[in-house]
């Protein structure tokens, strides 16, 4: 559909070139952080809290919210992109870095997928390459603060190479496995994979 | 399935529903029809090269190749403005999809429904209450719609026509910036005792969709779940500046 043009539509946006090359095809930053999710936010009590791995690893285990605490922290600091097409530019998040979780479990040879799953039922599926080598975390604070209930807290997966569905709130577990299996939006539409630099956004995208 | 492909669409008729809010009539060749409740993603093409895509929720149920957008201005948007003040009948848009799988509802879903709308938001509900009469609907529904005034409320004579055929709709509308004189109906942001008033009982097992600013969407599912409906039932969506500008 080349050279199709809107008639009478002009940019009204002006980012800086900085914004524009760091912006992904299809995206616009967005200063705020807007809120998505596809139904009500569970309340969970820290003191019932769990993260769980499991899945194809030689020593399977859950955390409390005191013990995943204790564990060695690491933060992110820089872009997020939601499939909704805003990019949240410069933003910032602590907690564990997803390699401490699978160093403790150690991963069996035969896992290459995971599946994420959370309070209130949602899951969403990764390539367990996508999980390591510093690309993933396990988030409680956003900018310095407690991360608020709407946003995914306690805690959430954070994977910000890929568009932010997959970065799942109110993180319950992490299965890993030795085939692939499309999780909650994988299964209604969504990208089975998701890198925002490639708009994988939809089914044969 | 296949890739979802961009298609030219044509405006067939510009159609205000009050000072910000227009509804497109497309003609979308080719279009195999959609869901009550999925979007679109829109792509405008400036001379430049430059482009800016959002998404926008279908308005109207599905009807062969037409497909009705209803668009709230916002006047710090990029593409609202256009699409709510620049296009003119005729004019040509791009768009693809279908998109979104869960925030649905077919008369084969059953009921009752139970639709609370903020806003803008009320326009995947509205797509799912077209379908429902369309389908000579039996489901129970109720729509619970909140507005800063009445002249705010989009759809507001369809919506009275709808629950005047008396098959089971009942409309109720709260106002919360300014109310008409003599106005008897709810003056207040949708809160628990009016969901409770409004609402079907936890044990009649409604289906819920709630759609609108992300403040109203979190406190009317948060309130839903605390009166004892299965969260596995109350599906959410949002809308406005924060979610789908």
């Amino acid at each position: 559909m080349g050279g199709f043009v809107s008639r009478g539509f002009k940019r009204r946006r002006r980012g800086g070139a900085e914004q524009a090359t760091r912006l992904p095809p299809g995206q616009y930053a967005e200063p705020g952080f807007p809120v998505l999710t596809a139904g009500p936010t569970p309340r969970i009590d820290l003191a019932d809290w769990r993260l769980t791995v499991e899945g194809l690893v030689a020593r399977p285990r859950s955390w409390t919210w005191e013990e995943i605490r204790a564990l060695p922290g690491s933060s992110y600091e820089g872009d997020i992109h939601c499939v909704t097409r805003w990019s949240k530019l410069g933003t910032s998040f602590a907690g564990v870095s997803v390699d401490t979780l699978l160093e403790a479990v150690e991963p069996l040879p035969a896992a290459t997928h995971v599946v994420a799953s959370c309070y209130g039922g949602y899951t969403t599926n990764l390539p367990l390459d996508d999980l390591q080598g510093g690309k993933a975390w396990v988030v409680w604070e956003h900018e310095g603060a407690p991360l608020p209930a709407e946003h995914g807290g306690p805690a959430r997966l954070l994977v910000p190479h890929l568009y932010f569905w997959k970065s799942a709130k109110w993180l319950s577990g992490l299965r890993l496995l030795d085939h692939d299996a499309p999780g909650f939006w994988e299964s209604l539409g969504y990208h089975n994979h998701g890198d925002p630099w490639r708009e994988e956004r939809y089914w044969g995208d | 399935m296949g890739r979802l492909s961009w298609r030219l669409a044509e405006v067939a008729e510009v159609r205000p529903e009050n000072a910000r809010v227009v509804t497109l009539v497309l003609q979308v060749p080719g279009w195999d029809g959609h869901l009550p409740g999925q979007h679109v993603d829109v792509r405008l093409t400036a001379e430049d090269g430059y482009q800016a895509e959002r998404a926008y929720s279908i308005a109207s149920a599905p009807a062969g190749s037409r497909v009705e957008l209803t668009v709230e201005r916002l006047d710090d948007g990029e593409v609202s403005p256009y699409l709510a003040g620049e296009l003119r009948k005729g004019d040509q848009l791009e768009l693809r999809g279908p998109v979104g799988g869960y925030f649905v509802w077919e008369p084969d879903r059953g009921g009752p429904l139970l639709l609370v709308g903020g806003g803008s938001g009320v326009v995947p509900l509205m797509a799912m209450l077209r379908r429902r009469a369309a389908s000579g609907g039996h489901v129970p529904a109720r729509l619970l719609y909140s507005a800063r005034t009445l002249e705010d409320v989009i759809y507001r004579q369809e919506l009275e026509r709808l629950e005047a055929a008396g098959d089971g709709l009942t409309v109720t509308l709260a106002l919360t910036r300014a109310q008409p004189p003599g106005w008897s109906g709810y003056a207040r942001r949708i809160d628990a005792v009016m969901l409770e008033e409004v609402g079907w009982r936890p044990g009649e097992r409604p289906l819920a969709y709630v759609c609108g600013p992300t403040r109203l969407v979190e406190a009317v599912a948060g309130h839903l779940v605390a009166l004892g409906h299965d969260p596995a039932r109350v599906k959410t969506e949002r809308f406005g500046p924060t979610g789908v500008p």
